[in-house]
């Protein structure tokens, strides 16, 4: 049994050390908003952050995650008020919706290191999220306009 | 309304201001209810609860396209109601919602919308109607003096009464016949660009997928499946499995040995402890080269059965002063949902839940009873939402293991298949030889043009019989648009051992791209400008001349800068009229693409803002597929295993997309692939005009390297 900071809250946790992050929070803690797209790295579906940063859950055993502070997109406001979840709300972002948990916890860790980000910086920062709906258009164009709304609420 | 208690004592009352977004907490999609009894049900779609909550039964599945919005907007417009206060249910199988155009309750075909058009309409004001009926009862006034007015009925003289407080005396009411739907000119929701109803779930992390599913005492199970397409179980030693931690059952099944435990990564790690004996069969030397060999071999063989022939195109190509042939080539491609296949399955011994992202909820039902052994009326099924679709979810290979493993641990079980078991085990679209031919007349004129395809048939797997030739083999083809006196479309079936499956845009992408590839050949073996050839020969073709011109004219057609070339393709499927310019650049050497003009006309909207979504996911679609989209086999194995070998596009990666959509007043066209299939062809036809190399087989980027 070992404790894990998620959310602000401290939860135990029954797990072998070797489980991936994404399995502990999705089964063990009943926190599916993170998502299981590849298991590799590969498609960023599995983000959170980790101490602030975007990680890939999936290829984080729970050993390494603990005494860390791990933020899941439960976690990122309460009634979806974070800049970025105004954002996709208003522009209306997602399709099948599978992605946009990784992009948004993604997107949120950009705009926390870098409130002004160009197209480029965009670019670089979310290219590891695949989103197969193909939302990318609509992704850009929230980021931009979550960073506006940051501005606004400085 | 807030209630705060000011600093000086008093009370002071604050409003909430809405969301921009202006959504309502109450928009929502409601997860397996099972029928509260303070609801009432007016008809297959529709029940309004005594609190005067509306919820509408969506009888299509959600995988982005947009139906869980779009189809209670056609509900709510005759109802006279916003979408707002809307929740949404997905139906459980029912013959009510079958779908006729595809022969049961299926998703795919890009229909729901043609389907529900008036259908759903219809019972919004037959169910509008037969409120205002039972309040002029109430009221004992004629229903003239009623109006149907923000979820309640009103009279002349102010009177209120709520669609809640009235519901179960409507459902008494006769249904009303020859009801007169709004026209277009009073529609406040249809064709207007609202947000979409589950867009909240999806950006909390709370939208429920079918690898969301929580069941209390549920399992977790994985599969592990035949390395060679088809091979089964010869030998198991499942003893170390057995023994490692959480681990409940180890079983054989006809789809591969299951491995239940308590949580998916035990359930995994204790997959990679089984030793397991495969016996191939007949698979273990298939490979490409195979496959390849099979189709070449049924396409000499003859022309197979015709599909469409005007005149007499053979005897017109012999008799050519010009004749040109070619032969385009597709590849096998994985649907690569975002969320691998997965299904839960709840076993009793007098029932069956099923929860699953399925497209078809009456086969899926079908399957989970044969799988539990029960009548199918003691079958549940439970549509999640599916993180994408593409038309893997018509399939059903992924249900059965489920309801064993269920059915044999006496506990509801959660099945998933890895990333990996994913794209080796897919239901691929098949590949296809197409082979074009055409001729000019001594004069110039096009005189025939011919399409032979070879290829697998899904539907003789799927959903046999097929008497004649398969619809889903000659898409675009059978409507083959251009004014040429001689037109054969014929077609050979092949099976090539493997199981094939339907995706997104079926047979319009492979179709499109030999006809819209093979009419850029011909325009120039006739020295014409590709635009001005295709338009010459779409005489009093208006709806396809609008759309192709505006293309041009928007995309700047023979305007490009120097050192950009662009190619154009056009399609009519789905009832849509489509038309895409691709333009690109060359270097050092790489294809870089700038831009992609697609102009649209499928009729009227239900709501604009999702079917530009579902036209510019479309062109992403089309465009991975078309620069690396292949699935290779090698010894009955494939080869694609994960993102890193099969290779999609990425927000990085993006062109510039302008998209128009025109106005028309047709009936409803389907637009959730359409955009996929005229992508390859643009580009390729842009590719020619940059390099003079024509590419007739994909994907592109192994002959060339794209930016």
């Amino acid at each position: 049994m070992v404790s894990l900071k998620v959310n602000g809250q401290t939860l135990d946790v029954d797990a072998s050390p070797d489980t991936p992050l994404l399995w502990v929070l999705r089964d063990h803690l009943n926190m599916t908003g993170t998502k299981y797209g590849c298991g590799m790295a590969l498609c960023g579906a599995c983000t959170v952050h980790l101490d602030g940063t975007a990680t890939r859950s999936c290829v984080l055993p729970l050993q390494a995650a603990l005494g860390r502070s791990i933020t899941t997109i439960e976690g990122l406001s309460k009634d979806r008020s974070h800049a970025v979840q105004k954002a996709w709300l208003e522009i209306d972002v997602p399709q099948c919706g599978y992605c946009q948990s990784g992009q948004i916890m993604s997107a949120a860790a950009l705009l926390k290191s870098n409130p002004h980000p160009s197209d480029a910086d965009i670019d670089a920062a979310m290219s590891g999220n695949i989103c197969r709906c193909g939302t990318y258009t609509r992704i850009r164009q929230a980021i931009h306009r979550a960073a506006q709304l940051m501005d606004s609420s400085a | 309304m807030n209630a705060t208690l000011a600093v000086g004592g008093g009370l002071v009352l604050g409003v909430a201001l809405p969301e921009k977004s202006g959504r309502s907490a109450a928009a929502s999609i409601i997860r397996r209810a099972a029928g509260g009894s303070a609801d009432t049900q007016l008809n297959a779609w529709l029940k309004i609860a005594r609190d005067n909550s509306i919820t509408v039964i969506v009888d299509r599945s959600e995988m982005g396209q947009g139906v869980y919005t779009a189809l209670p907007t056609l509900i709510a417009e005759e109802l006279h109601v916003d979408l707002d206060v809307i929740r949404i249910v997905a139906a459980p199988v029912g013959d009510a919602y079958n779908n006729p155009g595809n022969g049961g309750q299926i998703t795919g075909t890009s229909n729901s919308i043609q389907d529900a058009w008036e259908k759903l309409r219809l019972a919004g004001a037959q169910a509008r109607i037969m409120l205002t009926s039972a309040a002029a009862k109430q009221w004992r006034i004629d229903p003239s003096e009623c109006r149907a007015v923000g979820g309640a009925i009103v009279n002349t003289r102010g009177k209120t009464l709520t669609y809640g407080a009235l519901a179960d005396a409507a459902a008494r009411e006769a249904v009303p016949k020859d009801v007169p739907l709004k026209p277009r000119a009073e529609f406040k929701l249809i064709g207007k660009p609202r947000a979409r109803i589950d867009t909240p779930g999806k950006v909390d992390g709370s939208a429920e997928f079918g690898l969301d599913v929580k069941l209390p005492g549920m399992l977790h199970a994985v599969l592990a499946q035949s390395p060679v397409l088809g091979g089964k179980v010869a030998a198991l030693d499942s003893a170390a499995a057995e023994r490692m931690p959480g681990v409940h059952k180890v079983m054989v099944t006809d789809g591969g040995v299951v491995v239940v435990a308590d949580h998916f990564w035990q359930a995994l790690k204790a997959r990679d402890a089984l030793h397991i004996s495969w016996d191939p069969g007949a698979n273990a030397r298939l490979d490409n080269a195979a496959i390849g060999a099979l189709l070449r071999k049924a396409a000499a063989a003859g022309d197979g059965l015709v599909a469409r022939g005007d005149g007499n195109a053979n005897e017109a190509l012999k008799g050519a002063a010009k004749a040109l042939q070619a032969r385009y080539q597709l590849p096998l491609l994985a649907h690569a949902t975002m969320e691998p296949m997965n299904c839960t399955a709840d076993v009793k011994p007098d029932g069956c839940d099923l929860f699953v992202g399925t497209q078809v909820q009456q086969v899926a039902q079908m399957t989970a009873a044969a799988a539990a052994g029960l009548d199918p009326s003691k079958v549940r099924v439970f549509t999640t939402l599916l993180g994408g679709g593409f038309g893997r979810r018509l399939d059903i290979d992924f249900i059965p293991a489920a309801v064993l493993a269920s059915k044999a641990v006496a506990a509801p079980v959660k099945i998933i298949w890895t990333r990996e078991d994913d794209m080796t085990h897919d239901t691929y679209r098949p590949p296809a030889l197409e082979d074009m031919y055409g001729a000019f007349d001594a004069a110039g004129r096009l005189t025939a043009v011919k399409l032979h395809v070879t290829s697998p048939s899904i539907t003789e797997r799927m959903f046999p019989p097929v008497k004649g030739v398969d619809d889903s083999v000659v898409e675009y083809a059978i409507n083959f648009p251009y004014d040429v006196p001689n037109y054969l479309l014929c077609y050979s079936r092949q099976e090539i051992g493997i199981d094939v499956g339907y995706m997104r845009s079926v047979s319009h992408a492979p179709n499109c791209f030999a006809i819209e590839s093979f009419v850029d050949e011909l325009a120039a073996a006739a020295g014409k400008d590709p635009y001005e050839f295709r338009m010459a020969l779409l005489q009093h073709k208006t709806r396809h001349q609008r759309v192709l011109k505006t293309a041009a004219e928007r995309a700047r057609w023979g305007q490009a800068p120097a050192g950009r070339h662009q190619g154009i393709a056009f399609m009519v499927g789905y009832t849509t009229h489509i038309a895409q310019v691709i333009e690109i650049s060359i270097e050092a050497g790489e294809i870089k693409i700038h831009k992609i003009t697609c102009v649209v006309d499928c009729g009227q909207m239900v709501n604009p803002k999702i079917v530009e979504s579902q036209i510019e996911s479309g062109i992403i679609f089309g465009l991975s597929a078309a620069l690396w989209g292949e699935v290779t086999i090698s010894e009955g194995k494939v080869q694609q295993t994960n993102f890193n070998n099969y290779r999609v596009l990425r927000g990085n990666e993006l062109p510039l997309l302008d998209v128009q959509l025109l106005d028309s007043d047709e009936t409803p066209g389907g637009i959730g692939e359409a955009a996929v299939a005229p992508v390859a062809p643009a580009l390729c036809n842009a590719l020619f005009r940059a390099t003079g190399k024509r590419l007739r087989s994909l994907p592109i980027a192994p002959q060339a390297r794209p930016t």
